[in-house]
């Protein structure tokens, strides 16, 4: 079996303009495994997914999926090797149907069939599934998000703030799905504000301060580090 | 109820459509407004393959038409081709500048629009150079008329309204229009659905483009004496853009309906009572801005008619 870890980032930098928004990322990540993105305000977490999506290339450092190099290559290229993710603020069609929205995605991803009523049902849209996508709430649009992702088949899934705006159970459905996406060997990483929802889906956090790595571990250790109370709550 | 195929509306559409102006010069003695009418309802539904799916709007169509007008002129002043092979190559020189002014999509929305308006001009300006009057005939104008061919042309223009149909069917009900229409909706989630939104914008220009030129070709062999502005006058574009808009873009009927019934407004009274036209015309538009900003089509789609 190849120790090839699944994602490996390798001195990832990241500049807008002038500003310097990553420095010097590096971390990987094992098929199956859930991994927590923490951080305040602006402390590149987002900036760390769009990085991996191509959504915002590198500038500096390696991005490595199954050990191929994938920094500067097209968002669709980067989707049909097996990378995916949804938005904190959701990025569905609105004006399409919510299936259509999801049969767009299992058309061209070119990463096996897709079971279209089975991901509907899964992300709890079964019931919506000829309204328009506009017509959805927030939280359903971040639904439709995720089950567009989970139609190309990834095998790494980027969770931006899903939790937010959810009530406990609708938190505890989501934990769950995340769950049962990482029994399947789905890798994810999950960006949250919501420490306790990130601590029953993640094994590791990495916490990210001003764009810069400063603790990788666990959630518990990590709120014991004195950088890491730095960061949040300044000193 | 078993659902009819997919492809049976197309189908409709385009045997109506040959029907209509296979048998209109039979019941209409005036074809030349006919054949303007077919020439402005194949540049709506041409802009529809590009504005209507992709949402890029190119003020500077004209461009295509007069490219593809001049070149079919010039092979055929130059060569001994077929006419008709000179129109299909004037399509082809709407599709090399479509392919050299591909970098625009480096632009989006307004400047896009602006920049390809733009490009329109600098090509009208070539052509009408006093310098290439050798060639292109300059300001003065080119002369083909030792083809002309009333009936041929407006065959031809047929045809050419035909295939620009077909390819608004394809892009509405195939798999390709699918990933246009979601790139017209989020281009980043729609790259991320795995549909390489480069290529296909390309390919939607470069139809859009194609129509265009095939439509100048047709039109320059109608007219066969022309100048430079009457096939790059900036109203080509402002027609095909308000016609579109008019009967609905992203649909296949709405531009076809919307030429048509525009164009015939225009023709019926445009020339013989230009004041209240102008007056009517804009009442319409403001109208259209206000109640239907999606077209005549959306009346339909308002009641969840399928609309093709």
């Amino acid at each position: 079996m190849s120790s090839e870890p699944l994602l490996r980032l390798e001195n990832v930098g990241k500049r807008f303009g002038g500003m310097t928004v990553l420095h010097e990322q590096s971390f990987s990540l094992a098929p199956g495994e859930i991994l927590g993105l923490v951080g305040p305000n602006g402390s590149g977490k987002t900036t760390t997914i769009n990085v991996i999506s191509g959504v915002h290339p590198a500038d500096e450092g390696r991005v490595l999926f199954e050990g191929r190099e994938i920094q500067g290559l097209p968002i669709f290229r980067i989707a049909r090797l097996g990378i995916n993710r949804s938005f904190q603020v959701p990025k569905c069609f609105r004006g399409m149907r919510v299936r259509e929205n999801v049969e767009v995605a299992a058309t061209f991803a070119r990463r096996g069939a897709a079971d279209i009523e089975a991901i509907l049902a899964e992300t709890g849209l079964a019931s919506h599934a000829d309204d328009i996508a506009g017509s959805l709430t927030v939280n359903q649009q971040k639904m439709l998000d995720l089950a567009r992702a989970l139609a190309t088949n990834p095998r790494l899934l980027l969770v931006d703030e899903i939790g937010a705006g959810l009530n406990p159970a609708e938190l505890g459905g989501i934990a769950t799905l995340l769950k049962g996406l990482a029994a399947r060997g789905i890798a994810l990483i999950v960006v949250e504000h919501l420490l306790d929802f990130l601590n029953r889906v993640t094994d590791r956090v990495i916490v990210l301060g001003a764009g810069r790595m400063l603790f990788e571990g666990s959630l518990a250790a990590a709120s014991k580090d004195p950088d890491v109370v730095a960061a949040f709550i300044g000193g | 109820m078993r659902k009819p195929p997919a492809w049976r509306g197309p189908v409709l559409v385009l045997v109506a459509l040959a029907a209509i102006f296979a048998v209109a010069p039979r019941l209409y003695s005036n074809e030349s407004v006919l054949f303007t009418m077919m020439t402005f309802m194949a540049l709506a539904q041409g802009l529809n393959l590009l504005y209507g799916f992709t949402g890029y709007l190119p003020f500077g169509y004209v461009g295509f038409f007069g490219t593809g007008a001049y070149a079919t002129s010039l092979l055929v002043t130059f060569t001994s081709l077929p006419v008709i092979a000179a129109v299909l190559l004037g399509g082809l020189a709407a599709v090399v500048v479509g392919l050299i002014l591909g970098p625009l999509f480096r632009l989006s929305g307004p400047y896009f629009s602006i920049a390809n308006l733009a490009a329109s001009q600098i090509i009208y300006n070539v052509v009408a150079n006093e310098a290439l009057k050798p060639i292109t005939g300059g300001p003065y104008g080119i002369k083909i008329e030792h083809v002309y061919a009333p009936t041929a042309s407006y065959v031809t223009m047929l045809a050419i309204l035909l295939a620009a149909t077909a390819l608004a069917a394809y892009f509405r009900r195939s798999r390709f229009g699918l990933g246009l229409r979601a790139m017209h909706q989020d281009p980043i989630s729609a790259s991320l659905a795995g549909v390489d939104i480069v290529r296909e914008r390309l390919i939607a220009w470069l139809a859009s483009a194609a129509i265009a030129g095939l439509a100048g070709g047709a039109y320059a062999w109608n007219l066969s004496v022309f100048y430079p502005e009457a096939v790059f006058t900036l109203q080509i574009s402002v027609f095909a853009i308000v016609f579109a808009l008019f009967g609905g873009v992203g649909t296949v009927i709405g531009p076809l309906l919307g030429a048509a019934l525009l164009y015939a407004f225009y023709a019926g009274i445009g020339v013989s009572a230009p004041q209240y036209f102008e007056l009517l015309y804009g009442l319409l538009i403001v109208l259209l801005v206000l109640f239907l900003p999606n077209g005549l089509a959306s009346l339909l789609t308002r009641r969840k008619v399928d609309v093709l």
